[in-house]
């Protein structure tokens, strides 16, 4: 008698015991808690906030915990629970100028108002092993640890008045798009472009960006600002009629300024890429600026023939929730359509050979075997 | 979090299930026609019939009875998923009969038993655009819907008749609605598409990860694409099924061992079961069943 599909209960309830115990890996070494995640895997924690368009810490790390590491399971996890959470509405946009600063670089200006602050970063570290384990973190940090308090204007306001660099669309009366609310339609507006790249698969977003920068849609960019701090969320509700704070978020903002030869409508002038990201993602917001930017070439009247340049390309297939589920959805049992298959090939075969048999002097090249893709 | 969320009837939110209810009746009043709506991430993976499962949680009721297959088989292991999954969140009746089921979702399958009037067909879809791997760009297909182009089906259909003397798809094979909008089936076996014509049964089409949805209302005419000298042939297989001996199922080949055995039994696991104690009063014998 034929079992091979039989068992399907008794077989999913047995791998989940065995996924259970694979993640909790060796009884005696202790177990990780969700705030030692959250405390000392933030950079793991702040990718999965940000491509799960959530800002939650505890629920982020109790995430990466759960899916043993595998950020894309743990982006995936939080944001089947972000889908059931009820929309109460929008926040105020947040101001960025007003972010208390822990790290603000400028790759353009050597010094400027508000200064350069090196803050946490990797940047000139020696990638070496510390011996045994990583060095414990300084008592006493030194240099400055309180967040800047004076104004820190943006890079690009700097720029705005002298004109160099492309005014800021201003806000119009159209509501800002919602990607988790409305299908993605094209062309895409650049609000609707700024979510799909903001929840985007970061290493997807990182290949494109760097395809940019070696010419494949060649955008000139320079690093302008990139600041990192906190920044206030206020949230206007409707019965109340005025602002009320709702507390604070970590952000990374970048704002590469590129050059652009003018066109027709459009005098010589830096145009903008901007990205920002939740919690310290600075790769990430540097990668969706600089996209945000090749995106836009069309706009600008720039031929657009690469892959970076192409919207629906890019948006169609940068969030890893969508493209993990569908290449890995490759492992469900395709029996049917693969009989299907199996059927057309025999038949294929067997007029082939006959047309051989039948004619073996003309060399009839091999039929291609282009036969749609299993899905 | 201290307390487990606990999540709505059938898991999706009222509100949600109101816009994909209101995107089905767009689907069926204009059969064939891709509806986009704004598809959730449901808590099982994109391609796993995320499209499909929200279609069933907007439409199912607490007196639904509902059956769950994949390549015709109600035990295959993610229709063992999405039966749990709905049998947890909406605590409704499952079944594995057909004849049974107010709402049937499937995957890659139509069930051999004839659909009766008031039951729904959920199908899983992978890429709802019968045109996408003839011209990838939404915004180019899109047109060719609007003004009924599809004259690139219809090439690539003669090509594949050019040079392999038949047309070479054998799933997927699409079809057109009413004689206006060309629909993909899903990835069923061509062996399926009559079974869409005329169907007493709703039909509605979920394409998750892709965010559309589509709709044949009961008796819509939906013709396979063929040519008049190269008419529209149905997969038909040599021999009977070895377990029930149907001869007008759609059959799986399985290996049996590793020196070229094989057996052929029905995909349509519920119509194999019922046939076999019909067959067994009818020639007194288990013939099929030990086949090795």
């Amino acid at each position: 008698m034929y079992v091979a599909v039989k068992g399907g209960e008794a077989a999913i309830a047995a791998a989940h015991e065995l996924l259970a115990r694979e993640r909790r890996g060796d009884p005696s070494i202790p177990e990780i808690s969700v705030e030692q995640v959250r405390e000392q895997l933030t950079l793991a924690v702040n990718r999965v906030m940000c491509e799960a368009s959530l800002y939650d810490p505890d629920l982020a790390a109790q995430a990466v915990l759960q899916a043993r590491g595998d950020l894309i399971e743990a982006i995936f996890l939080l944001r089947a629970y972000r889908t059931t959470l009820p929309r109460l509405g929008y926040a105020q946009p947040v101001d960025t100028g007003a972010m208390q600063l822990r790290r603000r670089i400028s790759a353009t200006y050597k010094d400027l108002p508000g200064g350069q602050l090196l803050g946490p970063t990797f940047d000139y570290t020696h990638r070496l092993f510390d011996p045994g384990s990583p060095a414990p973190a300084p008592s006493e940090p030194r240099g400055r640890v309180q967040p800047v308090a004076e104004p820190t204007p943006h890079v690009t306001v700097l720029l705005d008045r002298e004109g160099l660099i492309e005014a800021n669309a201003a806000a119009d009366a159209k509501p800002v798009g919602d990607i988790t609310r409305d299908p993605l339609a094209f062309p895409a507006d650049r609000d609707v472009r700024l979510q799909g790249l903001a929840r985007a698969d970061e290493g997807f977003l990182l290949g494109l960006a760097y395809s940019t920068q070696r010419g494949y849609g060649r955008t000139h960019p320079f690093a302008g600002e990139i600041r990192m701090g906190e920044v206030e969320v206020a949230f206007t509700p409707e019965e109340l009629g005025f602002e009320v704070p709702l507390g604070r978020i970590t952000l990374t903002e970048c704002e590469m300024v590129n050059q652009f030869s003018g066109s027709a409508h459009a005098p010589p002038q830096f145009t903008r890429g901007y990205g920002l990201a939740f919690g310290h993602s600075e790769r990430k917001a540097m990668v969706m600026a600089l996209l945000d930017r090749a995106l836009r070439s069309q706009d600008l009247g720039q031929a657009a023939k690469t892959p970076a340049q192409d919207p629906e390309f890019v948006l169609s297939h940068c969030d890893n929730v969508q493209a993990s589920g569908f290449v890995e959805h490759l492992k469900l049992p395709h029996y049917v359509d693969f009989q299907a298959e199996l059927a057309l090939l025999r038949q294929l075969r067997a007029e082939w050979l006959l047309a051989r048999g039948a004619t073996c002097e003309a060399s009839e090249p091999a039929p291609d075997s282009d036969g749609e893709a299993a899905r | 979090m201290s307390t487990p969320p606990v999540y709505n009837f059938a898991y999706l939110d009222e509100q949600t299930k109101r816009t994909i209810r209101r995107a089905i009746l767009k689907a069926i009043a204009i059969p064939g026609y891709q509806v986009p709506f704004p598809s959730r991430e449901m808590p099982m993976p994109f391609g796993w019939g995320t499209g499909g499962v929200q279609v069933t949680a907007s439409i199912l009721g607490p007196n639904d009875v509902l059956k769950v297959i994949d390549q015709g088989a109600d035990d295959t292991t993610n229709a063992v998923s999405i039966r749990h999954f709905f049998a947890r969140t909406a605590a409704i009746v499952t079944t594995t009969r057909t004849s049974e089921a107010t709402i049937i979702q499937t995957r890659h399958r139509i069930p051999e038993t004839p659909l009766k009037d008031g039951q729904i067909l959920v199908y899983q879809v992978p890429i709802p655009e019968p045109l996408r791997f003839l011209e990838p760009r939404e915004t180019e297909t899109r047109q060719m819907h609007a003004l009924a182009d599809y004259g690139l089906m219809h090439v690539k259909l003669y090509e594949d008749i050019a040079r392999h003397g038949h047309i070479a798809t054998t799933y997927a094979y699409p079809v057109m609605v009413d004689q206006r909008y060309l629909m993909d089936p899903s990835p069923t076996p061509k062996f399926d598409n009559p079974k869409m014509h005329m169907s007493p049964a709703l039909q509605l089409f979920g394409a998750g990860r892709e965010q559309r949805i589509y709709a044949l209302p009961p008796y819509t005419r939906v013709l396979s694409l063929d040519f008049e000298d190269h008419p529209f042939e149905r997969t038909r297989f040599t021999a009977p099924c070895a377990l029930c001996g149907a001869t007008d199922a759609y059959l799986d080949e399985v290996v049996t061992d590793d020196r070229g055995g094989r057996m052929f039994v029905c995909s349509d696991t519920d119509y194999c079961e019922r046939r076999r104690p019909a067959r067994q009063a009818g020639d007194g014998g288990e013939r099929g069943h030990e086949h090795r």
